[in-house]
């Protein structure tokens, strides 16, 4: 199998685990989709410099766009890739992501360690997180 | 550049997300068991990706930025921290989101 395909699959994988199997159904709550939106962001930067450093080089027989050249960035965007990576790793993030939620999320519901539960925030970032 | 050069961007996020801790009280480091028996599904699943896509040659490290340190199949040290870091990351974004929201999701049990 191809990069491209396995990171589908990946992706539907964790999506059954998620509603299926787990049953933490994290893709319908909010507190998922705006915590993978600032994880996302952040995968963008720092996945960025391992590609667009040539940190890590893809082969283009595995992915849409082509292999990684030997020396220099492959393209910044086009050519199937997004900030210098494959848009496979899109897929491969979002399967790491969810995959780490969905079991964070059903052992607090099995009631390994719920407690201590997060926040609330400390006094001195209210103001910055808009904290009401 | 150097063979640290991996590391420096797991290093990285470790420090960006470092804050969440304290001034989010997100209490992950702090929940140490639940943390653990997060990362060793994922260590595992990912990594025999990870040993597939690097014997397939899907992708490679450049030798110049990785320590070099093998753990297994052809997986670089720098991969394995990869799997376990961003986990990390990922549930201190999460914690920090509920505890600036206080939106569920749905582990909260009896109130």
């Amino acid at each position: 199998m191809t990069y491209t395909q396995i990171a589908l699959l990946a992706a539907l994988i964790m999506i059954a685990a998620d509603i299926y199997v787990f049953k933490t159904k994290l893709l319908f709550r909010r507190v998922f989709w705006i915590s993978y939106s600032i994880v996302v962001f952040f995968q963008l930067v720092t996945n960025g410099i391992l590609t667009g450093f040539g940190i890590v080089k893809y082969d283009g027989a595995a992915i849409i766009g082509s292999t990684s050249p030997q020396e220099g960035s492959p393209p910044m965007l086009g050519d199937g890739r997004i900030m210098f990576a494959p848009v496979e790793d899109l897929f491969f993030g979002f399967s790491l992501v969810l995959l780490t939620l969905v079991l964070w999320v059903w052992l607090g519901r099995t009631g390994i360690q719920r407690n201590p539960r997060s926040g609330p925030p400390r006094k001195s970032v209210h103001k910055i997180l808009r904290v009401k | 550049m150097s063979q640290f050069a991996y590391l420096s961007v797991l290093a990285g996020c470790l420090v960006g997300t470092s804050w969440l801790e304290f001034f989010l009280r997100t209490r992950v480091y702090q929940r140490t068991i639940r943390l653990v028996l997060t990362i060793i599904p994922v260590l595992i699943v990912f990594s025999i990706w990870d040993a597939y896509a690097i014997a397939q040659g899907h992708w490679n490290f450049d030798s110049r930025y990785v320590t070099g340190v093998i753990v297994f199949a052809d997986i670089p040290l720098d991969e394995i921290l990869f799997f376990i870091v961003i986990p990390i990351c990922a549930i201190l974004s999460f914690e920090a989101v509920r505890s600036a929201r206080n939106w569920d999701a749905g582990d909260e049990g009896n109130q």
